[in-house]
C-alpha cells in the first residue's frame, strides 16, 4: 500500500507568525487537474488592521536598519527563493490551469522573481544618492534633502503572476525601510502562502511584510480606509480606484496604482525601476545656518 | 601696555548684574514711512485667456478689498464653467500647436524674460501686493516678490536641461496641469506653481484666491510684455466654484492645490474617480523646538519669525512653541518683551512688522479660534499696542500653559496666534511634535549638532529648519508629509511632479 503523504494547512504570514483568519473562514482551492488542493485562509477585514498593526510595530526598527543591512536581507532573501525554486515552482503549478506558458514560464517566473530581489537589494545603499541632493539656496544655509520610507504600504497585488507581481510590488516598498501590508492574487494565492515560508527564514524581521489572501471585495475597502496606511500601491480596477482614492482622501494618502484593464508586464525591465521605490518615498529638506 | 584682551570689564557686569533692558513700547513714535511707488492698479481687471484680457462670460464682476482700511482696490472678473472651459481649450491649443513642442532652450528664454521683467518692476509689484493682500511692505518688497522672481529663473534653467531630473529615464510634459492657489502668498504661490509646469513644457490654466487676484493680473501683463506665445498661461478669477471648475476640468491632465487640509480633501474625492495626477500642498500647525541648549536670543527673533511673518497667514507657521521646561520661564519672558516692541498697523508703512489680516473673514476665523484658547483655559498674554481704526488687524497672541488636547494647539489657526507648550526629554518633544495629522515643516534650536540631526530624522514633517525658521529658496524642496498634502515644490524633486516618465 502507498503511503498517504501529509497535506499541508495553508496559512498567511503576518508579524513574523502563521496565521489563520481570526474569522475562521476559508476558500477551497483546486490543483491544476480540477481536483481539491487546499483551504486557504479567506482573510478579514479585522485580519488587515492585524496585520497594520504588526506592520506598525516593525516600522521604525527596520528603517532604522543600515541601507547596507536592509540590502543584504533582501539579498538574502533572494537565497532563500533560490534554494527552494522546486517548492515555488509546485506553488505555481496549482494555479497551473490559468497559465498557458506551462512549466516553462513557471520557471521564468521564479528566475525573474528572485532577479528583482536582488535588483532592488543593490538598490539599498544606492536610492538616496540619486534621489536625494544638497541644495545651492541664495543665504548661508547647509539645505539638503534626503528621502525617507512613508511608514505602512497597503499592497494590491493583481491576479496573474502571482508571485513575481507580488514580490514586484513588495520590494520596492521595502527597500527603502517601509512595512507592507499586502493582498495576494485572489485566483492564485498559493504561492503567496509559499513565499511567506521564505520569508520567515530570510533575516528579514517579523512585520516587515505581512501577508493576506482573500476576497479583494472583503478588503479593499478596508485597504482604502485605513488611516495607518501611508500609502497604496499595486493594481486596482477602475471601481477599486475609485473606492481606494476616495478612501484615501479621509487622511489624504498617497495612492499609485496600475490598472487592471492596462496589465503590466511584470517579466520586463520595465516593471523594475528606482522610481517605483521613489512611488513610497518621502522628501525632507533640512536648513541649517552655515556660520560659527 | 596693556593688550585689548588684558582690559578689565566694569565689575558691576561681570558680578552678574544683567545689562539694563531696553523696552520700546509706546515710549518711541515712530513717523510714517510709507512707501509711496505706484503700484499702477486698473479700476477693473479682466479675465486673462489666451494672451488676452478678455470679459467673463456672466458680465459679473467682484471687489477687490485692501484689507488695512476696507476701501475697494479694483473689479475682478468672476470666471464661470464656461470662462474656465475657455481657458483650458485655449491652454491645450497652446500646448498642442507652441509650448509642447518648443524645444527646451527656447521655452527656457521666455521664463528667464518673466524673471527679468519682474525684477524690473519689484517695487510696483510689491506695494500692489501690499495693498491686495494686507502683508507688510518690507515683507512683500524683501521677500515675495524677489523670491517670485528667483523662482522662474531658477526654473528657467532646468527647460532644456530635464534629462538630469530623473536619472535613468526620459520625461515627457503632462499636458495642461490646473492651479489652485490661496491668500498669503499671491504671487509667489503663483510663481511656485507656474515655473516648474512651465519649464517642464506644461501649459496652465490657474485660479488665484479671490481676495488676492491683483498681482497675478499684473503678472499677465508681464507675460504680454515677454511675448509669452497666447494660452500658455490662462489666468481665471472667482471664487470656490471657479476653483471647483478649474479642478475637475476634464483636460487637465493634473492639478496642483495650495491651500487648506479640509479643501484639498474635498478635491482628492471629487477627482477620485478620474486618472488625473495631483500635488497637495495643505495645512500644517509646525512645532518649534526650544532645547535647553539654544541660544536663547536667537531663538526669540527665530520663534517671532516663525509665527508673526506674513502675520501667521503661513502653512508651516511655528504655531507650536514647544519649549524645554528648564527655559521655559526664560523663553516666553524674553518673547513677551520682544513681542511688545513690534509694530502693527498699515502695511505699506516700511516700519511695520506685522500687517492687516487678509480678510474680514479669516479675522472672524481667528477670533472664533483664540476665544476657544481663553475658554480653554490656556492663558493669553497680547501687547498693548494701539490698532489703526478701519481695516482688519489682530494683536500678537501668545497662549502659555496650553496642552495638547486644546483646539489651539490642534487646529490650524492661520493668524499671528502662538501655543507654548514645554516638555523635558528629546523623546517627549519628538512625540509632541509628532502627534498632529499635519506633517508639514518644523523648527529645532539647538547648539547640538547631533541633537539637531536626530531630530530632523524624527520629526515626521517636510521641512526641518534648524536654528532658523521660516527659509525659502527655489532650489529647496518644499511639501508635507500627512495630511499636509503630498508632491513638491522647488528644486529637482519638484520638477518631477510636472512630468511622466516615458
Amino acid at each position: 500500500m502507498s503511503r498517504l503523504p501529509i497535506t499541508k494547512t495553508p496559512k498567511v504570514y503576518v508579524g513574523g507568525a502563521f496565521i489563520r483568519s481570526e474569522s475562521a473562514r476559508t476558500f477551497p482551492l483546486k490543483d491544476a487537474a480540477g481536483n481539491f488542493f487546499a483551504n486557504i485562509p479567506q482573510c478579514t477585514r479585522k485580519d488587515l488592521r492585524n496585520a497594520v498593526e504588526a506592520a506598525a510595530k516593525a516600522g521604525p526598527g527596520w528603517a532604522k536598519r543600515t541601507a547596507y543591512n536592509r540590502g543584504q536581507i533582501i539579498y538574502r532573501l533572494g537565497e532563500m527563493l533560490e534554494a527552494r525554486k522546486a517548492d515555488l515552482a509546485d506553488a505555481l503549478s496549482v494555479g497551473g490551469a490559468l497559465r498557458p506558458d506551462g512549466k516553462r514560464g513557471i520557471a521564468r517566473e521564479i528566475e525573474a522573481t528572485i532577479d528583482r530581489l536582488i535588483y532592488y537589494a543593490g538598490w539599498a545603499d544606492k536610492y538616496e544618492q540619486v534621489l536625494g541632493n544638497v541644495n545651492p539656496v541664495a543665504s548661508p544655509h547647509f539645505n539638503f534633502t534626503v528621502t525617507e520610507p512613508m511608514g505602512i504600504v497597503g499592497l494590491l497585488a493583481p491576479e496573474e503572476a502571482p508571485l513575481l507581481a507580488l514580490v514586484s510590488l513588495i520590494a520596492p516598498a521595502i527597500t527603502s525601510g517601509n512595512t507592507v501590508v499586502a493582498l495576494a492574487s485572489t485566483t492564485q494565492p498559493y504561492p503567496a502562502i509559499v513565499l511567506g515560508e521564505m520569508l520567515a527564514t530570510s533575516d528579514l524581521p517579523g512585520g516587515v511584510v505581512n501577508l493576506l489572501t482573500g476576497y479583494r471585495k472583503e478588503l479593499v475597502p478596508t485597504f482604502a480606509t485605513h488611516t495607518h496606511l501611508r500609502a497604496i500601491a499595486g493594481v486596482a480596477n477602475a471601481d477599486e480606484r475609485k473606492a481606494l482614492k476616495l478612501g484615501a482622501a479621509e487622511s489624504v494618502k498617497r495612492v499609485k496604482l496600475h490598472k487592471t484593464e492596462e496589465p503590466v508586464n511584470w517579466f520586463s525591465d520595465q516593471a523594475q525601476s528606482l522610481y517605483d521605490v521613489r512611488d513610497t518615498l518621502e522628501f525632507k529638506t533640512t536648513w541649517h545656518p552655515i556660520g560659527a | 601696555m596693556p593688550t585689548l584682551t588684558e582690559k578689565k570689564r566694569p565689575t558691576s557686569r561681570s558680578a552678574g548684574r544683567p545689562a539694563p533692558e531696553l523696552i520700546f513700547g509706546d515710549l518711541w513714535e515712530f513717523d510714517p514711512a510709507p512707501e509711496t511707488a505706484d503700484p499702477k492698479l486698473k479700476p477693473r481687471y479682466d479675465l486673462f485667456i489666451g494672451g488676452k484680457f478678455v470679459a467673463p462670460v456672466s458680465g459679473k464682476y467682484f471687489d477687490s478689498i485692501n484689507p488695512a482700511n476696507e476701501t475697494k482696490l479694483a473689479e475682478i472678473a468672476q470666471a464661470n464653467a464656461a470662462d474656465v472651459d475657455a481657458a483650458y481649450q485655449a491652454a491645450k491649443k497652446a500646448y498642442d500647436t507652441v509650448w509642447g513642442k518648443m524645444p527646451g532652450r527656447e521655452r527656457a528664454k521666455y521664463i528667464f524674460r518673466i524673471a527679468r521683467l519682474l525684477q524690473d518692476r519689484a517695487r510696483e509689484f510689491a506695494v500692489a501686493e501690499t495693498m491686495d493682500g494686507g502683508k507688510a511692505i518690507k515683507e512683500s518688497r524683501d521677500f515675495d516678490v524677489p523670491m517670485a522672481a528667483a523662482h522662474f529663473f531658477y526654473h528657467a534653467g532646468w527647460a532644456d536641461k530635464l534629462d538630469y531630473v530623473a536619472p535613468g529615464r526620459r520625461v515627457a510634459p503632462l499636458g495642461v496641469v490646473g492651479q489652485v492657489i490661496p491668500w498669503n502668498f499671491p504671487l509667489l504661490m503663483l510663481a511656485w506653481k507656474l515655473a516648474p509646469a512651465l519649464a517642464m513644457g506644461n501649459t496652465i490654466v490657474i485660479k488665484p484666491a479671490e481676495t488676492t487676484s491683483i498681482t497675478a493680473l499684473k503678472l499677465a501683463e508681464i507675460f504680454q510684455d515677454a511675448g509669452l506665445p497666447a494660452g500658455v498661461v490662462n489666468i481665471v478669477t472667482g471664487f470656490g466654484d471657479t476653483g471647483a471648475a478649474v479642478m475637475d476640468h476634464p483636460i487637465a491632465a493634473k492639478v496642483a492645490f495650495t491651500g487648506s487640509t479640509e479643501v484639498g480633501k474635498i478635491i482628492m474625492r471629487s477627482l477620485a474617480g478620474t486618472d488625473k495626477k495631483m500635488t497637495m500642498e495643505l495645512g500644517g500647525k509646525a512645532a518649534n523646538i526650544v532645547f535647553d541648549d539654544a541660544p536663547i536670543d536667537q531663538a526669540v527673533e527665530g520663534i517671532v519669525n516663525g509665527i508673526f511673518f506674513n502675520q501667521g497667514h503661513v502653512c508651516c507657521a511655528g504655531s507650536r512653541l514647544l519649549v524645554q521646561e528648564t527655559v521655559a520661564a526664560e523663553v516666553l519672558a524674553k518673547l513677551k518683551n520682544r513681542v511688545k516692541v513690534l509694530r502693527i498697523g498699515d502695511p505699506l508703512d516700511k516700519n511695520t512688522d506685522i500687517g492687516a489680516i487678509n480678510s474680514k473673514e479669516q479675522l472672524g476665523t481667528i477670533e472664533r479660534l483664540v476665544a476657544t484658547g481663553v475658554k480653554e483655559g490656556a492663558t493669553m498674554f497680547q501687547p498693548a499696542c494701539k490698532l489703526p481704526s478701519k481695516g482688519y488687524y489682530f494683536r500678537p497672541t501668545i497662549f502659555s500653559g496650553v496642552s495638547m488636547s486644546h483646539r489651539i494647539a490642534r487646529e490650524e489657526i492661520f493668524g499671528p496666534v502662538l501655543s507654548v507648550l514645554t516638555f523635558r526629554t528629546v523623546d517627549e518633544a519628538v512625540e509632541k511634535a509628532n502627534n498632529t495629522a499635519y506633517g508639514l515643516s518644523a523648527g529645532v534650536w539647538t547648539d547640538k549638532g547631533s541633537r539637531i540631526l536626530k531630530m530632523s530624522t524624527e520629526l515626521k514633517a517636510g521641512v526641518v529648519w534648524a536654528n532658523t525658521y521660516n527659509k525659502f529658496d527655489p532650489a529647496s524642496p518644499f511639501g508635507g508629509y500627512k495630511e499636509s498634502g503630498f508632491g513638491r515644490e522647488g528644486g529637482r524633486q519638484g520638477l518631477l511632479d510636472y512630468c511622466k516618465l516615458v
